[in-house]
C-alpha cells in the first residue's frame, strides 16, 4: 500500500518496470496467501474441492467477492441474485478501474486494457496508481502475477490442507478475511470521521437484519445489495465528496 | 450441498471482470455526476462493514473469540493500518481466547 520505495529511482525500461513490479509484489503475495488459505478452508466447508477453488480465485481475483461468492454458491442463489450481488460487492473495482483508466497513456493497446483489468484489487491498484507519470501496464501485470500467484496456491492450499491443520489453527485463521477487510475500512475512517460513523451505522444495520425477525429471513447477498444501496446513496447525498481531486498528494520529488 | 458449482464460478467471475474492465473500455474521460462519484466512493467502507459485522462473531467457535478478534483487529488495523499485521492479529486474537 506504501509507495515511497517507488520514487527512488524508477525503471527506465519495460522489463525494468516488469521485474520492478515482481519485486513490490512479494509483500502482497505474502499476504494474499495467509488470506486465501482461509478462502479456501471457508470453500471447503461449503463443498468446493481444490481445482473448483483454484479456478474461482484465478478467474475472480477478488477478496470479499470471493468471499460473497462462497456465501451465494453455498445457498444456491439464482442467476439474478449472483450477479446483483457480484455487482455490488465489487461495486468499488469500478471506481479503481475508473481511475487507472486514465493512468495509461492515450491510445494504449486496447489488449493491456482488457488485461489490466484482470488485475484491479485494492492492493495492486494501489500501487499501479502511486506511480508518476503514465503506468507502464507491465509494472501491473508484474505485481498481479506474484500476487495473484500467492492468492491462488493459497487458496489450493486452504482447501487441501485445512483438514490436515489442527482445529484450533483453521479455527484461528478463519477471521483472517475479516481483519483484511478491517485493514481497508479501519485506517481511512481514522482520517475521515464520517467513513468511521458509516462504517458504525453499517455494522449495526447490518446486526439488525440478522437479528430483527422477519427482515432476517433476507438472504444475505441482498442484505449486502440493499444496505449499501442506502446508507451509501444517502451518504452521498449528506456529505458529497469535494469535487476536484483535494487529496493534497504531496508531489514528492526526486531532490 | 450445493449444486452447479462451475456454473456459478461463470457467472460471477464474468460479472467481476465486465466491472472492472467496462471503465477500461469505454470510460476514458474523469465521470463528472459528484453523487455519483460520491456514492462509488462511500461503497467499499459500506459493503465491507456489512460484511464483517455480525459475521466475524460466528466464524470461530465461539462468538466471544469473535468479539475478541473484532476488537483486535480495529486496534490493529487502526495502528498499523497493515494488510497482513492486522489479519495476523485476528487469527492471534482467535488464538489466545481458545487457550483460556
Amino acid at each position: 500500500m506504501e509507495s515511497a520505495a517507488q520514487n527512488k529511482k524508477t525503471p527506465k525500461t519495460t522489463p525494468g518496470w516488469f521485474v520492478y513490479g515482481l519485486r513490490n509484489g512479494i509483500p502482497i503475495c505474502m499476504g494474499y496467501f495467509a488470506v486465501s488459505f482461509a478462502l479456501g478452508i471457508a470453500a471447503r466447508n461449503i463443498g468446493m474441492n481444490a481445482l473448483q477453488s483454484g479456478i474461482m480465485s484465478a478467474a475472480m481475483v477478488a477478496s470479499a467477492g470471493e468471499f460473497a461468492a462462497l456465501t451465494l454458491i453455498a445457498s444456491n442463489a439464482g442467476v439474478i441474485e449472483m450477479i446483483t450481488t457480484a455487482l455490488i460487492v465489487n461495486l468499488r473495482y469500478f471506481l479503481m478501474s475508473c481511475s487507472l483508466t486514465q493512468k495509461l497513456k492515450p491510445g494504449s493497446n486496447p489488449l493491456h486494457r482488457m488485461f489490466l483489468a484482470q488485475f484491479v484489487t485494492d492492493e495492486i491498484f494501489g500501487l499501479s496508481v502511486t506511480v508518476e507519470g503514465y503506468l507502464n501496464p507491465f509494472y501491473t501485470y508484474g505485481i498481479g502475477i506474484i500476487s495473484v500467484f500467492g492468492w491462488c496456491t493459497g487458496t489450493v492450499l486452504g482447501v487441501l490442507m485445512g483438514n490436515i491443520l489442527p482445529g484450533w489453527a483453521t479455527d484461528a485463521l478463519s477471521v483472517a478475511m475479516y481483519g483484511m477487510f478491517l485493514a481497508i475500512i479501519i485506517p481511512p475512517s481514522k482520517k475521515n470521521h464520517f467513513i468511521g460513523i458509516l462504517v458504525a451505522i453499517s455494522m449495526a444495520a447490518s446486526w439488525i437484519f440478522t437479528e430483527a425477525p422477519v427482515i432476517r429471513e433476507i438472504s444475505s447477498g441482498f442484505r449486502i445489495i440493499i444496505l449499501t444501496v442506502v446508507i451509501a446513496g444517502i451518504a452521498a447525498v449528506i456529505r458529497p465528496i469535494p469535487d476536484e481531486n483535494e487529496e493534497a498528494d504531496t508531489e514528492q520529488g526526486d531532490a | 450441498m450445493p449444486k452447479h458449482i462451475y456454473f456459478s464460478l461463470l457467472v460471477i467471475s464474468l460479472t467481476i471482470y465486465a466491472i472492472r474492465v467496462m471503465p477500461f473500455l469505454f470510460i476514458r474521460k474523469p465521470i463528472k455526476n459528484r453523487w455519483f462519484k460520491s456514492f462509488l466512493y462511500y461503497v467499499p467502507y459500506v459493503t465491507l462493514a456489512v460484511m464483517t459485522f455480525p459475521a466475524i462473531l460466528t466464524a470461530s467457535q465461539t462468538p466471544y473469540a469473535g468479539a475478541v478478534a473484532l476488537a483486535a483487529g480495529i486496534a490493529a488495523a487502526f495502528l498499523s493500518e497493515d494488510l497482513f499485521i492486522t489479519a495476523i492479529t485476528c487469527c492471534a486474537a482467535v488464538f489466545l481466547t481458545g487457550l483460556f
